[in-house]
């Protein structure tokens, strides 16, 4: 494609990523006398009315419980569950649906890894290597399995930008390391990692890879099999879906050699009180009655998501971090906390010496929804010997006259604490 | 700009709590206490660490350490100056005093100088940063000395 070419696809891709904003009614509302200005995606993304619709839909018509009933509505239940499996196998471009195992979210499905797969194959003196930038979720669990084994936590640092270091990262890998858990994209900082070059380290040792996508899956496309990881993790909340419903996905061989996390109904194959067998993949990880309506409303995510095209959406929102960064670069005394080369759109900030909770409070009070404190990350803010920051975050539905009202509010709030 | 969001952000942001959270008086460990308690809100990281000498029943000194917002640190800087001086009963009074007026109970009339927090009420996201230096007091001076938490 020529310059001119692929500006005009740009405008184009601009145009319809920008018209989609209308499909989420909750963004058209006043909070507290001024229009809502919703910045806080990466904590939870508002739903279009697609996924409402299914949802509802679900609910009205097809609800019974999945994989047991021989009726109809049962029928109906089951074949909405398993429909959305199969595309949430198609967005990622998993090989099997036996590869998508449906968790609460990706805490769950990291916990599920730290539980199974870990208990057959991490033992004392063994190594997990995580980086400075995980999230809580991508932290504890391997706490708990270390403290459960006598395995040993190693924390690959960053640099100054808020990127990991992938010298000292490849230095801390050793003949003990079982597992690197590393997130796609910290929602802290917004930082991209270097994914294909820590799996590609990691494969070459073979050492088992978990890749935290939470932040990772609504910004942009992403194929598992392409990736070359061995888990991947993400939440529908993230991504324009429902609360309480994410996927583990998993290479194959390696769920079939995990036993099962939790015990119940569904994971079974047979139960006898001399002993039980389980059920086949995925089946075996999904103990108990799913939350069906959020997996048919992830369904609905994932096709509005493939609709739209995640590479428009990457092209949409690249274009409206730069002008974010460009526009909060005009506000005195505000200084971006990670400032790593690659990045989703995901801003944190200081501003003078106002608390990040101060800030959000006035920001509020303007209609201005942002997230503050320490984003359920509290190393990468003790790395910065920050409290916490401000932290502004888009999804596909802001404009740059929500970028606007961010930085009229901020001026606000330097006039409020008479900066 | 709605008035009714700037008027409260006003109340919220008074000059003197603005004052106190620029300044904060009393800021330090002492040479000598006799009593403590640290609070900690781990919603927002604020971390306060107060200590008062008390002889004879009476509070002679207050002073805390410590960081998180506007309102948390003006809230402890306030009550540094105002319990100093009073017996312990009446410190413990002043802290029941700002919680009733915190839940909007009491319109805080008679609490002198501390009525400058009374505009944290209509946020009630806030009223935990406002109430975290008193119940670090009430630990303090309760002898339940160590750590008191927000959410606990």
């Amino acid at each position: 494609m020529s310059a001119e070419q692929n500006q005009i696809a740009g405008d184009l891709a601009t145009a319809s990523v920008e018209a989609r904003r209308s499909d989420f009614p909750i963004l058209f509302q006043d909070v507290n006398g001024q229009p809502l200005t919703y910045l806080d995606s990466a904590a939870s993304s508002q739903r279009p009315l697609p996924v409402i619709e299914a949802v509802e839909h679900y609910e009205k018509h097809d609800h019974a419980n999945v994989h047991r009933g021989v009726h109809t509505l049962s029928h109906r239940a089951t074949e909405a569950y398993e429909g959305a499996r199969e595309k949430v196998r198609r967005f990622i471009n998993a090989a099997g649906t036996s590869e998508i195992v449906f968790t609460r979210g990706t805490t769950e499905a990291i916990n599920l890894v730290a539980s199974s797969w870990a208990a057959e194959n991490v033992g004392a003196g063994d190594e997990i290597l995580i980086t400075w930038l995980e999230h809580h979720a991508n932290i504890v669990p391997w706490q708990l399995l270390c403290e459960r084994t006598g395995a040993v936590l190693r924390v690959a640092p960053i640099d100054d930008a808020g990127a990991v270091d992938l010298e000292a990262l490849k230095a801390l890998i050793g003949e003990r390391t079982k597992l690197i858990a590393f997130s796609h994209t910290s929602n802290a900082l917004g930082t991209i990692t270097p994914a294909r070059e820590i799996i590609a380290l990691a494969r070459e040792r073979g050492i088992v890879t978990l890749v935290d996508g939470a932040q990772a899956v609504p910004h942009g496309p992403v194929d598992v099999q392409e990736l070359g990881c061995d888990f991947f993790a993400f939440s529908g909340h993230k991504m324009y879906a429902p609360t309480g419903i994410g996927v583990l996905w998993g290479r194959e061989a390696l769920l079939e050699e995990m036993p099962p996390w939790q015990g119940g109904g569904d994971m079974i194959l047979t139960v006898s009180f001399e002993g039980s067998t389980w059920n086949e993949l995925p089946y075996k990880f999904e103990a108990g009655t799913p939350n069906i309506s959020g997996a048919v409303g992830l369904g609905a995510a994932v096709d509005y998501l493939a609709d739209i095209g995640p590479v428009e959406i990457a092209r949409y929102e690249t274009e409206l971090l730069a002008y974010l960064n460009q526009q909060l670069a005009t506000v005195e005394g505000l200084r971006i906390i990670g400032t790593a080369p690659h990045k989703v759109g995901v801003v944190s900030f200081m501003l003078d010496d106002i608390h990040p909770h101060d800030l959000g409070t006035i920001l509020d009070q303007l209609g201005v929804a942002i997230r503050t404190g320490h984003h359920c990350a509290m190393p990468v803010m003790e790395r910065y010997g920050l409290p916490g920051t401000a932290r502004a975050s888009l999804g596909l539905y802001n404009n740059r006259e929500d970028v606007d009202r961010l930085v009229a509010a901020l001026g606000r709030a330097k006039e409020i604490f008479g900066g | 700009m709605a008035e009714s969001s700037t008027g409260q952000l006003r109340e919220l942001y008074r000059e003197l709590i603005l004052d106190h959270a620029r300044r904060p008086r009393h800021f330090g460990r002492p040479e000598r206490y006799t009593h403590e308690a640290q609070g900690i809100n781990p919603l927002c990281g604020d971390k306060l660490h107060l200590y008062f000498r008390v002889e004879d029943g009476e509070v002679r000194d207050a002073a805390f350490e410590g960081s998180g917002c506007a309102i948390s640190m003006a809230s402890a800087s306030l009550l540094t100056e105002t319990v100093a001086g009073h017996s312990e009963a009446e410190a413990l009074d002043a802290a029941d005093g700002i919680q009733a007026m915190l839940r909007g109970e009491d319109a805080g009339a008679g609490l002198g100088k501390l009525e400058a927090l009374a505009g944290v009420r209509d946020f009630p996201s806030r009223v935990k940063c406002a109430s975290l230096a008193w119940h670090a007091l009430r630990a303090a001076l309760t002898r339940q000395q160590g750590k008191v938490s927000t959410e606990s």
